[in-house]
């Protein structure tokens, strides 16, 4: 089943997010990833849920039913600029320190804070990107890994 | 704007005076005290309901029969979450009801405060839409919105949730004007090009059948759907919320199909080719396994909530809109058109024949609910009001009572509350103290919010119930008998007790019983005459009676059994 992309105008109302994931999880779907923040217009708020559904036009409508919720979209996967936040705490070692570090930032990813043991990389990029970069320290030993969830906009071509 | 200071207490009470509201159902307690203050000088009718879910119910009652907001008020924590089961049943049935509920004060909201209940996260998923009110200037804006979004687009439940601080809090009144909600703009028009598909279908037709339900109610549509029947003589099934839609009695009302349904109704849908589905939901209990249903037959499907369409059976024409601007758009644009179905009412004509609904009613046997509807039908007023529980006895009013007029036909249908009939009924007198209003209810049904009779006889409201004694669960024990072995596994209430006699006539109400077909025309001549109090007459019925024709869940339409010889077939 191949991944459906929904980008959600929202208000920004006390509640908005418990509704739509209430909406959500109510109907037995499942969310692969839900992102949300403010956007350029005052009191308004996007949600981008990432999917895997063959009934998305049931979610899409159940979603539309909620009073705070103004527009569904639901983003072209080849027509969509994706982007996504990890942060990575990884351990390192005397030994291993120096190709660590030097592989992260081959990888783009930036150190943000290093420690005797540890070492905290920023890295943005696609899904994959990530997932490519998260196989690449594995061996070293992740010690905690935080994703901010997919955010996507519509490409204007 | 006024520069006299309200208190949020005050503001609630002028806000439902602004909209017009004229009665309401409730509890007090403490949260919500400040608000019942203001109350007491309010031209407002206030009933006082024995228990919150009888009040929300209550509430139902008056809107189902009006069909105009019904309004109920509950306090914090016990008050609210015993609302919740009218919430959820009005948000299945699409009744537009406004629940106002007091909440602790605003600084000890998540502390477990004593009578908190987190009442906006408990009633999100049984509401259309709810608030939490946190400043008291909002109030008489807040009540507007929550109006319109109750009794626009698909109604429903709205509730208001108000901290006490908030109603004890000053503000000035700000005239509250409806302003644009940005995400809720229900489609009510019809688009023309899908009307003309539509249009294009029927007239392809051969055997078109007007599948129609709660919709036609809601959009009071009814007199619009009996021109398109009758002009373009297409017969019409009529659900279980659609009863009264279209008059029973009528040639083209074949009544009501589905699990319960009657088999030429049922059987309709399964030769049709083509259903014209105009408010209704495809519910599993009309459809049985949708894989099996109306097999023959495409769809048009108009409804007002686009998430209805396309849910259970996609539709060959979707028309999102309000079910008064589809029919009259149908209509219009079949102008002059002659549909020739006379073959296919033929058809449908020996079906009835071949299958018609029958009961029997021995003389000295036990009473048959059938024979005791059949009976009070022929003695009781054209316009009352028949309001009933959920279950056997449910299906049987469907089934045998004749209506001929929509808001006549109270029920729960989709969340299927027992307990709905009493209170319900209360709430439909309390809105048409001259009409009489019948509770026709199941005895296990009753029991579970008898303590309601208290209110309808401290608040003068003199409805008729009838309660069928069958001293079981009814249908629970038919489902036992069919698919448990007869195991009657904590389904056996008892004839006896309570004794509803006594029980009514503690309760201030006047109580009759009857046991035998020669006793039913007095006993009901009897209630009848009584229109000074509530009276409840205990009818004793015969447990082992059973609903046919049926359905089993699951099963397919086409297989359908018409009586006790029938089971054989599953």
């Amino acid at each position: 089943m191949s991944e459906r992309i929904l980008s959600v105008l929202v208000e920004d109302k006390p509640g908005v997010l418990a509704r739509i994931s209430s909406t959500i999880s109510r109907r037995g779907f499942n969310i692969n990833s839900l992102s949300v923040g403010p956007t350029n217009i005052d009191g308004r708020s996007k949600m981008t849920i990432v999917t895997e559904l063959e009934s998305v036009e049931q979610v899409k409508k159940q979603l539309n039913k909620l009073i705070n919720v103004i527009k569904i979209v639901e983003l072209d996967p080849d027509n969509t600029i994706e982007s996504e936040v990890m942060l990575m705490k990884v351990s390192i070692n005397k030994d291993s320190q120096t190709s660590v570090i030097e592989k992260a930032n081959l990888s783009g990813a930036k150190s943000v804070d290093v420690g005797q043991d540890y070492a905290v990389f920023e890295l943005t990029g696609t899904s994959k990107e990530l997932k490519k970069f998260e196989n690449l320290m594995k061996p070293f030993g992740i010690i905690e890994m935080i994703r901010g969830g997919r955010i996507a906009i519509q490409s204007n071509l | 704007m006024e520069d006299k200071l309200l208190s949020g207490a005050e503001l609630v009470i002028r806000g439902l005076e602004h909209l017009k509201v004229s009665t309401i159902f409730g509890v007090p307690g403490g949260a919500i005290l400040p608000a019942y203050d203001p109350l007491y000088d309010s031209p407002i009718r206030h009933i006082l309901a024995r228990h919150e879910q009888g009040s929300g119910h209550m509430a139902e009652g008056y809107a189902q029969a009006t069909g105009e907001l019904g309004v109920v008020i509950a306090t914090s924590g016990p008050g609210a979450t015993n609302l919740i089961t009218s919430l959820n049943n009005a948000l299945m049935d699409s009744t537009p009801l406004l629940a106002i509920t007091g909440q602790v004060a605003t600084e000890a909201i998540g502390n477990d405060a004593f009578q908190e209940a987190y009442t906006v996260g408990l009633t999100m998923a049984a509401t259309k839409h709810n608030y939490l009110i946190t400043d008291a200037s909002e109030i008489p804006q807040v009540l507007l919105e929550a109006k319109h979004i109750a009794t626009t687009g698909r109604p429903g439940p709205v509730l208001v949730d108000i901290p006490k601080d908030i109603l004890n809090q000053k503000a000035k009144w700000i005239e509250p004007k409806l302003i644009d909600l940005p995400g809720y703009k229900p489609t009510l028009d019809a688009n023309p090009k899908m009307i003309q598909q539509a249009v294009n279908l029927i007239k392809d037709s051969k055997k078109p059948l007007l599948y129609v339900g709660g919709g036609i109610i809601h959009s009071k549509a009814n007199i619009e759907l009996f021109d398109l029947a009758e002009k373009f003589n297409i017969p019409v099934v009529t659900t279980l919320m659609g009863r009264g839609a279209f008059p029973d009695g009528h040639e083209l009302c074949l009544g009501m199909p589905g699990m319960h349904g009657n088999y030429t109704a049922t059987t309709s849908i399964q030769n049709s080719d083509l259903l014209i589905a105009i408010g209704v939901r495809f519910d599993d209990r009309v459809t049985a396994n949708p894989e099996f249903f109306a097999q023959n037959a495409k769809v048009i499907h108009a409804d007002i909530d686009p998430a209805e369409i396309g849910k259970v059976r996609d539709a060959e024409v979707p028309i999102v809109g309000d079910a008064k601007s589809v029919i009259k758009g149908l209509i219009d644009k079949l102008g002059d058109t002659k549909l020739e179905t006379s073959n296919w009412i033929q058809e449908i004509n020996e079906m009835r024949e071949s299958y018609p609904l029958t009961f029997t009613q021995d003389e000295d046997g036990p009473l048959k609910v059938p024979y005791v509807l059949e009976e009070l039908q022929k003695m009781s007023e054209d316009d009352s009001i028949v309001v009933s529980g959920v279950g056997q006895h449910q299906m049987w009013i469907s089934l045998h009572w004749k209506f001929t007029k929509p808001n006549t036909w109270l029920n729960s249908g989709g969340l299927g509350t027992m307990g709905y009939s009493l209170p319900a009924a209360i709430g439909a007198k309390a809105a048409y103290p001259d009409r009489q209003v019948l509770s026709l209810d199941g005895d296990g049904c009753f029991q579970m919010t008898c303590q309601e009779l208290i209110t309808a006889s401290t608040e003068n409201i003199p409805l008729k119930i009838v309660v069928f004694n069958n001293g079981n669960h009814g249908m629970v024990r038919q489902w036992q008998k069919i698919f448990y072995k007869s195991r009657f596994s904590a389904s056996e209430l008892t004839h006896h007790t309570p004794d509803y006699v006594k029980l009514a006539e503690a309760m201030g109400a006047v109580g009759l019983r009857m046991e035998q077909k020669s006793e039913v025309k007095d006993v009901f001549e009897k209630m009848l005459e009584i229109n000074d109090k509530p009276v409840l007459v205990d009818c004793v019925v015969d447990p082992d009676d059973m609903v046919f024709p049926m359905v089993p869940a699951g099963g397919s339409n086409d297989v359908i059994i018409l009586n006790e010889e029938d089971l054989k077939k599953i």
